[in-house]
């Protein structure tokens, strides 16, 4: 595997790594990206989301709303984007677009969440006497929260790709490396920035899916069930 | 508005545009609908063994799913850049990436379907001295249809979106039409070519649910539905 060792000594070479080609601030603008789309995308799409399962409504809306992300190219929308008048404010395109592919997989999976806590429990939270708020924060929240965190980590994924595919329509990021060395036919640069893009993705995912598990409000009370 | 008069002023939407340009339109979607129909067949033929791999206990099932869920997290730029040096500037580069997107749907619905079929019609097979083969293709099979072929709908509608991105190596199909579209500040170029990209995963949609239809006609009649809330869990990579 010539390609690559040969991608390993590119990420090796401290000169790859400065300035504002370099991968140090790629890695900024990719995080800053990410970073601010996703906590918008939260904003816009939790409250939303678990609002609509508490009372129950909206349920095609949601589940459509991930088929019709599906069906739409990410690349088409950053170019379209770009194109607008937006297009002249720098970043801003960028971050829409990354808002607007972020919110789907939130929104449906809140839902669905907040929709599968079991009827039943919810009927004798009802019939103790709780009011819509302590059902809503008591038990639809604790026993939706896997499924919200798997949003969570589908949106965090989604949001790294497409500030990856931002490169393309000219944008910054860590997409920009691997546009880069395929404009200067640079194998080994092409696949250092892959390299580092799929490790950026991974990690994200896998410190999330730690996350979640770490502050799961029913850790640990599922053996309690038992006396 | 009219006539000659869009293409001079880059309006987006330019009946000129679609008139002039039909055959670079043509040929793009041409080679869009080429690569996602060979990267989808491909993929059902890698998929079915890896989930009869997957069916044969834990031990097979946990490195197989969590192998095609994490290819699924890796952004599909750096996917097909990862490729590059095994296949060069080609199209095979782009079918092999998408295949491999497409493998974590498709094994998670064939082994869903799998493992859904009841056991008494696997026990009549037996006890109607069917061999293991006969009883996959004729009895197992055909009843993990449905699920199968709810997993091939999302598969492909995400596949011809994905397409675009093989642009970076010049075999995207209408993806191809964006980014030229792009450099050039061609407006009504990228419009078209992202719309027709939009109807090809909806007419693939609905092509392969009157497929699904014709041939799961049981479906209907217990009004019973694929397995959508366990696939809609599962997001699609950028």
């Amino acid at each position: 595997m010539n390609a690559l060792s040969d991608a390993f000594a590119w990420l090796a070479t401290p000169a790859n790594w400065q300035g504002e080609k370099g991968i140090g601030h790629r890695l900024g603008e990719h995080l800053y990206f990410s970073g601010t789309c996703l906590a918008v995308a939260c904003l816009i799409a939790l409250p939303l989301a678990l609002w609509l399962g508490h009372i129950g409504k909206g349920g095609a809306l949601a589940v459509n709303l991930s088929n019709v992300g599906r069906a739409v190219p990410t690349l088409a929308v950053l170019v379209l984007l770009t194109l607008t008048p937006l297009g002249r404010y720098g970043d801003l395109p960028t971050l829409i677009a990354l808002v607007l592919f972020a919110v789907p997989p939130l929104l449906t999976n809140a839902y669905v969440g907040m929709r599968e806590v079991d009827r039943s429990v919810v009927e004798a939270a009802r019939g103790m006497g709780m009011s819509g708020r302590q059902l809503f924060l008591r038990v639809e929240l604790p026993l939706a929260y896997p499924l919200i965190m798997t949003g969570l980590r589908s949106a965090a994924v989604q949001v790294v790709a497409t500030a990856t595919l931002a490169a393309m329509a000219g944008e910054g990021g860590l997409g920009r490396i691997i546009t880069a060395g395929f404009n200067l036919q640079d194998t080994a640069q092409v696949v250092a920035g892959a390299v580092l893009v799929a490790a950026l993705a991974l990690l994200v995912e896998g410190v999330l899916a730690a996350l979640g598990r770490f502050f799961d409000p029913m850790r640990g009370r599922a053996l309690s069930q038992d006396d | 508005m009219g006539g000659r008069n869009c293409l001079v002023a880059n309006d987006w939407v330019c009946a000129e545009y679609v008139r002039t340009r039909s055959e670079e339109l043509t040929d793009a979607t041409l080679q869009h609908v080429g690569i996602t129909a060979a990267s989808i067949l491909i993929g059902l033929a890698v998929a079915l063994p890896l989930a009869l791999l997957a069916r044969r206990g834990k031990a097979f099932a946990g490195p197989v799913l969590g192998l095609t869920t994490a290819l699924y997290s890796v952004p599909s730029l750096a996917m097909f850049s990862l490729l590059l040096p095994l296949f060069g500037l080609s199209a095979a580069l782009v079918v092999t990436g998408l295949v491999l997107y497409s493998l974590t749907v498709l094994v998670r619905n064939i082994l869903a379907g799998l493992e859904a079929v009841p056991e008494e019609a696997r026990e009549a097979a037996r006890g109607m001295g069917y061999g293991p083969v006969r009883q996959l293709w004729e009895v197992e099979l055909p009843l993990a249809l449905p699920a199968l072929l709810a997993g091939v709908r999302i598969a492909t509608v995400a596949t011809v979106a994905l397409t675009t991105v093989g642009a970076i190596v010049d075999y995207g199909g209408l993806g191809g039409l964006i980014m030229s579209g792009l450099r050039s500040d061609f407006k009504a170029q990228v419009l078209t070519a992202s719309v027709l990209c939009v109807l090809l995963a909806v007419a693939a949609d609905l092509l392969l649910l009157a497929l699904q239809r014709w041939l799961t006609p049981w479906t209907r009649i217990r009004s019973g539905r694929a397995p959508g809330v366990r696939t809609a869990k599962v997001v699609e990579p950028a």
